[in-house]
C-alpha cells in the first residue's frame, strides 16, 4: 500500500515535470513568421468522453496478530485504584481480551510492567507495582495463557506515562502494561 | 578571672547544647498533636554561637579554606559565623595571641585562625581555635595534604572545631552517594553520583543508560550497594569506590531491590519480589549464602540494621497499611512499632547511635520526614511537603538528608537537623534523590 501511494506521488511528480518542460519549450520557440495568412482557427474537438476510472480503493487495516493489533484492538494497559492491586471491574474485559488474543497467537510472549503513581516512597512503590504486574499475570494464567509466556517487572513510580500531577495523572500512572516481547506478526 | 571566663564561656556552649537536647526531648516527649507547637515556641530560643573565622593566611587557598569552614559551621545551625567586614583585628597571625578585646567587642565567642604554607609541594595548614572570653586556646592543630585536597583540610578543621565546641563528633569530612536526576519527569536520566557532603566535587559513577536507585554506604565507606533496574530485571550491585570494581550480588528468582549493608559490612539485607510478594532476605557476603527473614504475604521491604547489627527495622503493610516493624536480624520476634492514626510509614533508617529511627510518613496529601525512638515512641515530625522521602543520617546522628519534590517539579536534596530547626536545600546545583551519607572519612 505504501508502494502504491508512493507510485501515485511519483506519477504526479512526473506530470508536473512534463508540464514544466513543455512550458520551457514554448518559451524557447522562435517567433512565428509574420507574413502569410493566419491559419484557419479551428476549435479543438473535445475528445470523446471516456469515463476515467478512479484509482482502485485501498483499504487499510491492522495486521491481525501484530503488536499494533494488540494495542489498538485489545488494549495493552489496565488501571488500578490507589494502593490497590486487585483487578478492577473495568480492567476485566480488557484482560479477557488480552487472554483471548494471546490464546489465538500462542507464539507470542509478553512482559507485564507494573507501575505506581508518585504518591508513595520508591521502594514501597516498587513492591506495590510488582503486585499489580503479578495480578495481571495471574489473571491471564487463569484464562489459559501458559505462565512460561509471561514475565513481569516492576517500575514502581519510575516510569510515569503522565508527567502531570493530580488525581487524573496519578490514575493514569497506576497501571500494568502488557508488553509484547516476541512472536507477534 | 580567665578561668572564670573560660568556664562561663564553656557554660554558654554547654547551655546551647543542653537547650538543643531539651528541645529535642520536649518535642519527642510531648503528645504528637502538640509537638509542632512546642518546637515552634522553642525554635526562637536557640541562639547559634557567634564565631569569627578570618581568612587564613597564605593567599587565595587560605581564604578558600576559611570560606568552606564558615559555610560548614553556618549550615550546621549551631554556629553563626560573623561578617568578616566587622572584624577589628586584621591580618591575624597564627604565631601571635589574638587581641581578644577586639574580638569581644564584636561578640565573637570563638575565633578560628590559621595559615597555609607550602611544604615540599604539599599544603600545610596550621590552625588555632580560641575561646575569646576566656582568652584561651582550645585547639592548635596542623594538617598536611596534597594541594588538590584543600577542601578536605577545611572539612577536617570544621570537624575539629565542631567537636571541640559541642562535645560531639562532626560530620563535615564525609561524602554523600545519591542519584543525580536530569530530564523531564517521564524521561528521567538517573546517574549514581558521589559528592562531598556540602554538594561540591560531584563525580558520576554510572552513565545514566540504566536506571539506578537507592544507593547505600558500607560502614567502611569504600563500598556502596545499589539497585539497577532494566526491563528484563533488577540487579543489586556492590561497588568499590577505590578500585571501581563492580559486582552483582547474584541472580535471584524474582526482582531484587532495597539493599542495605549490615554495620560490619559483612551482610546485605534486601527485598525480593516474587509472585507479587515482597520479602526480606539477607546474604552473607563471604559465604554468599542467603536466608529469608520474612515470609508474610504482604509487602516487606526497606530493611535497616541497628548499629549493633542485632536488629532490623523494616516496612510492612501486613496490617493493611505500610507501618514499621522491628525484628531480630535472623528474622525472629517481628513486632510492629508504629500505630499512628491514618499515617503511612515507610523507609525506616536506624540512627548511628541506635537511639532513634528516622522515617518517611505520609498523612493525607502530605509527606514528612520524622524521627522516633527505636521502640516507636515519641514520634517527632521534622518536615512537611508535597513529597519528602528517604532520610539518611549524618554519621553523628545530628542531621538528616532526604529528597524533596515539589508538585510537578524536580527532586532535590535537602537536609534538616534533628530538632527540625535547620531545614535547607543541599547546595548541589542539580536534581537528586536517594541520598546516603558516608561514615566519617579517615
Amino acid at each position: 500500500m505504501l508502494i502504491r501511494l508512493n507510485g501515485r506521488i511519483a506519477i504526479r511528480l512526473a506530470i508536473a515535470a512534463a508540464a514544466a518542460l513543455s512550458m520551457a519549450a514554448c518559451a524557447k520557440k522562435a517567433p512565428p513568421p509574420v507574413a502569410g495568412p493566419p491559419p484557419a482557427v479551428t476549435q479543438p474537438q473535445a475528445p470523446p468522453q471516456q469515463p476515467v476510472a478512479p484509482p482502485p480503493a485501498v483499504s487499510q487495516s491492522i495486521l491481525p496478530g501484530s503488536q499494533q493489533d494488540f494495542i489498538v484492538n485489545v488494549g495493552d494497559r489496565v488501571y488500578f485504584d490507589t494502593d490497590q492491586y486487585s483487578i478492577r471491574a473495568d480492567a476485566s474485559p480488557v484482560l479477557d481480551a488480552q487472554a483471548g488474543w494471546l490464546r489465538r497467537y500462542p507464539g507470542v510472549t509478553v512482559r507485564i510492567e507494573g507501575n505506581a503513581d508518585e504518591r508513595g516512597t520508591r521502594e514501597y512503590n516498587l513492591a506495590l507495582a510488582a503486585r499489580r504486574a503479578n495480578s495481571v499475570r495471574d489473571f491471564l494464567v487463569a484464562q489459559g495463557v501458559t505462565s512460561d509466556r509471561i514475565s513481569t517487572i516492576s517500575y514502581g513510580k519510575e516510569q510515569p506515562i503522565d508527567a502531570g500531577t493530580g488525581e487524573e495523572a496519578w490514575q493514569r500512572n497506576r497501571n500494568a502494561r502488557t508488553s509484547i516481547l516476541s512472536g507477534a506478526q | 578571672m580567665s578561668l572564670f571566663l573560660y568556664r562561663r564561656s564553656l557554660m554558654r556552649l554547654h547551655t546551647l547544647l543542653v537547650a538543643l537536647m531539651a528541645i529535642f526531648m520536649t518535642g519527642v516527649l510531648a503528645p504528637p498533636a502538640r509537638a509542632e507547637i512546642e518546637v515552634n515556641v522553642n525554635r526562637g530560643d536557640v541562639q547559634p554561637l557567634p564565631i569569627a573565622v578570618p581568612a587564613f593566611g597564605g593567599g587565595q587557598v587560605g581564604a578558600d579554606i576559611s570560606g568552606v569552614i564558615m559555610a560548614n559551621l553556618q549550615r550546621s545551625g549551631l554556629f553563626r559565623p560573623l561578617e568578616p567586614a566587622s572584624f577589628i583585628e586584621k591580618d591575624l597571625n597564627t604565631a601571635d595571641i589574638p587581641r581578644f578585646p577586639d574580638w569581644k567587642q564584636i561578640n565573637a565567642q570563638a575565633l578560628v585562625n590559621g595559615v597555609v604554607t607550602n611544604e615540599g609541594g604539599r599544603l600545610r595548614v596550621d590552625f588555632r581555635l580560641w575561646d575569646v572570653f576566656a582568652e584561651n586556646q582550645l585547639l592548635g592543630l596542623t594538617f598536611t595534604a596534597s594541594p588538590e585536597n584543600w577542601r578536605r583540610i577545611a572539612h577536617k578543621i570544621s570537624d575539629a572545631v565542631y567537636e571541640r565546641l559541642t562535645g560531639e563528633k562532626g560530620y563535615f569530612d564525609t561524602r554523600v552517594v545519591f542519584v543525580a536526576e536530569s530530564g523531564s519527569r517521564d524521561k528521567r536520566t538517573k546517574r549514581l553520583t558521589i559528592m562531598d557532603q556540602d554538594g561540591v566535587n560531584p563525580s558520576y559513577l554510572t552513565d545514566g543508560s540504566t536506571m539506578v536507585m537507592t544507593p547505600r554506604f558500607s560502614s567502611t565507606s569504600q563500598e556502596i550497594t545499589y539497585m539497577s533496574l532494566r526491563p528484563n530485571g533488577s540487579t543489586i550491585y556492590l561497588y568499590n569506590l577505590e578500585s571501581g570494581r563492580r559486582e552483582s550480588l547474584g541472580n535471584f528468582e524474582g526482582m531484587v531491590f532495597a539493599p542495605r549493608f549490615s554495620p560490619d559490612g559483612g551482610r546485605v539485607a534486601f527485598s525480593v519480589a516474587r509472585g507479587g510478594n515482597s520479602d526480606i532476605f539477607v546474604m552473607n557476603l563471604k559465604s554468599r549464602s542467603s536466608s529469608r527473614l520474612t515470609s508474610d504475604p504482604s509487602i516487606d521491604t526497606s530493611p535497616s540494621f541497628s548499629p549493633d547489627g542485632a536488629s532490623i527495622v523494616f516496612n510492612s503493610d501486613r496490617s493493611g497499611s505500610p507501618q514499621l516493624y522491628v525484628m531480630g536480624s535472623d528474622g525472629s520476634n517481628q513486632r510492629r512499632i508504629t500505630f499512628g492514626e491514618g499515617g503511612r510509614y515507610t523507609t525506616p533508617v536506624w540512627s548511628p547511635t541506635g537511639e532513634f529511627i528516622a522515617f518517611t510518613k505520609q498523612t493525607g496529601g502530605e509527606f514528612h520526614i520524622g524521627v522516633m525512638r527505636a521502640d516507636g515512641g515519641d514520634e517527632r515530625i521534622l518536615t512537611t511537603s508535597y513529597l519528602d522521602e528517604g532520610p539518611t543520617w549524618a554519621p553523628n546522628g545530628r542531621v538528616l538528608m532526604f529528597s524533596r519534590e515539589t508538585a510537578g517539579g524536580q527532586s532535590q536534596l535537602w537536609s534538616v537537623d534533628v530538632t527540625g530547626r535547620v531545614l535547607q536545600p543541599v547546595p548541589y546545583p542539580g536534581g537528586g534523590s536517594d541520598p546516603a551519607w558516608s561514615p566519617l572519612l579517615n
